[in-house]
């Protein structure tokens, strides 16, 4: 074989991988961009590269050196917890019923979880703007944090089933049966043997609720009033220029959850190896 | 599993790999009911009743001679308004969310396939990877991409340089630079539940395909594309609606010429006198069409038997 003949067949050999590492860089470049452009010495917009005196540290040193920067982070910070509480919770419970139980209208509560996940984002914010001005001010319900935390809610809520849905459907029903046999009541049954399998799916619904809240713009947008949570706060000031501190918080929160993630995989992996 | 992987198995209608779920024995009774309640009252009140409320508000009519006054009323004149004068907004925001879909499709299956079979120990590694941008807010990656984009930028300065672009152009501004936005933003939606579906998929059929003396392509479309069905029609779900409704892309990365349905919407509710009804009516016109194209889409690609 020629070198030409060889390179050709390393190639062809890992065509698929090696667009697949592409396609990965093509979703890393703005993550890198973010990150050099939290370096940058810029004079009026951080939009251009200015070599004069950067790469810079100041940007990371005053994180907070914005007005309403980090009070920003501190509101997406909330609403994500709160929102993410309520709706693990309730979307828990509904997964269960959906999953568990034969009821009347199981269709339609089928039907009802999933038509707003199938709803643009813009949509749900213009509705919930017209019923909080039009019907909830009467009830003193001013737009603002709470109105943003009712709203993150309910868009996570759906997430919340589905996610918990699927891990119910996928475990093994002898599991439970083998804790009757044993004489467990369903009350042991269900503490002992269904919550802790069902757990991982719980946990997850709870991260992709608060990953999707902390990152939701559209429909907070709608609902916030004066109150301003992170990606509102870096939207608005693109008119006048973002500065290199939503680059700061932006990559730092990448950062964390890539850490959390990698956390997460290890205990993982390590709660599975001795079954396996 | 990490969380957004969940979108994938889920989305994809996650099953157990022996076959169909199973149907639940307990019956109904009070269990049931107390397990929904709060949840079903917290859609319909959140959901249902705000949707009820805008329906109203598309129906309004203006008194005559106070504009940003209505009165309730069964009137179809802002759908006619909304359909007549904001076409090409609305037929704007589905080409450029269909073409968006297609390129992440066709940018997503390579890397779930690889990620599905090729990747190995690397599996983990390249599904963080696939997660991890989300975590930059979106609204940063986008701003990110119009200095990637921009006319000093890399991509344009390289195009020129090649000569494949002439010293004018520019693709900031274009519909092209909104389209690549909405690719890049859904991407991972794409990716997500088509690697869910195959890697549930047993690799020994593709082989058999290849023991059966069907070449590569003929496997892949017989064999692997239909088995991954579930996973593209989650996919594709999960990338066009929310493209569909977007404007943030529009505004950051396009020009007057390139806006969306989105875009008419928020400018209806927040920059106009009286737009509500106008917007109202937007909002349900696209809200019935993604319906519609969603409905007839999984009935034609839902099945079993698609090629």
């Amino acid at each position: 074989m020629t070198t030409g003949q060889k390179l050709r067949f390393w190639i062809s050999e890992r065509i698929v991988m090696i667009i697949a590492v592409a396609v990965l860089l093509y979703l890393f470049l703005p993550v890198a961009y973010t990150f050099a452009f939290s370096f940058n010495n810029y004079r009026k917009s951080n939009i251009a590269w200015n070599p004069e005196g950067s790469p810079t540290l100041k940007h990371w040193q005053d994180p907070c050196g914005v007005e309403g920067i980090c009070e920003s982070l501190g509101t997406s910070i909330r609403v994500g917890f709160i929102a993410t509480l309520a709706a693990t919770i309730l979307g828990t419970m509904l997964a269960f019923a959906l999953v568990r139980h034969k009821f009347k209208g199981r269709g339609a509560g089928n039907m009802l979880v999933f038509i707003p996940m199938a709803t643009p984002e813009i949509v749900l914010g213009a509705s919930l703007l017209t019923i909080f001005v039009q019907g909830f001010t009467r009830i003193g319900l001013k737009l603002g944090f709470w109105t943003i935390v009712l709203a993150h809610i309910m868009f996570c809520l759906s997430f919340v089933v589905v996610t918990v849905k699927a891990r119910l459907q996928s475990l093994d029903p002898r599991l439970e049966e083998a804790a009757e046999d044993l004489y467990a009541d369903a009350r042991s049954t269900f503490w002992r043997v269904t919550f802790p399998l069902v757990l991982p799916g719980i946990v997850s619904a709870a991260l992709l609720s608060f990953s999707l809240s902390f990152d939701d713009f559209i429909i907070t947008n709608f609902v916030s009033g004066n109150e301003s949570t992170f990606p509102k706060f870096v939207y608005v000031s693109y008119l006048r220029g973002i500065p290199a501190q939503a680059n700061v918080i932006g990559f730092s929160m990448f950062v964390i959850a890539v850490l959390l993630v990698v956390v997460g995989q290890v205990i993982g992996s390590r709660r599975r190896s001795p079954s396996s | 599993m990490t969380a957004l992987a969940h979108i994938g198995s889920t989305g994809a209608g996650a099953q157990t790999p022996g076959g169909p779920a199973p149907e639940p024995t307990k019956k109904g009774g009070i269990t049931a009911y107390l397990l929904l309640l709060p949840g079903v009252l917290w859609l319909l009140v959140f959901f249902v009743a705000p949707m009820a409320q805008l329906a109203a508000v598309s129906l309004q009519s203006q008194f005559p001679g106070y504009p940003g006054y209505y009165y309730r009323d069964v009137n179809f004149g802002s759908y006619v308004t909304a359909m007549t004068e904001y076409l090409p907004q609305f037929g704007r925001s589905l080409l450029f969310a269909g073409s968006a879909t297609l390129l992440a499709f066709v940018l997503a299956y390579p890397l779930a396939y690889a990620m599905a079979f090729k990747a190995g120990k690397w599996r983990g590694l390249m599904m963080i990877c696939v997660i991890a941008p989300f975590f930059t807010s979106f609204i940063l990656r986008t701003i990110a991409w119009r200095q990637i984009l921009a006319d000093e930028g890399p991509v344009v300065g390289a195009l020129k340089w090649l000569h494949v672009m002439p010293s004018s152009g520019r693709i900031t501004e274009t519909g092209f630079a909104v389209v690549a936005g909405l690719t890049y933003n859904f991407l991972p939606f794409m990716v997500l539940p088509i690697y869910a579906s195959l890697e549930r998929a047993d690799p020994k059929i593709i082989e058999a395909g290849g023991d059966l003396y069907a070449n590569g392509l003929t496997t892949f479309r017989r064999v692997t594309l239909p088995m991954s069905m579930p996973g593209v029609l989650a996919g594709t779900l999960l990338t066009f609606i929310p493209a569909a409704g977007d404007y943030v892309n529009a505004e950051l990365l396009g020009s007057d010429s390139t806006k969306m349905v989105g875009n008419v919407i928020e400018s209806q509710f927040f920059k106009v006198l009286g737009g509500f009804p106008v917007a109202a009516a937007l909002s349900f016109t696209l809200m019935a069409v993604i319906l519609a194209l969603v409905f007839v889409y999984v009935r034609r690609y839902g099945t079993e038997e698609l090629l």
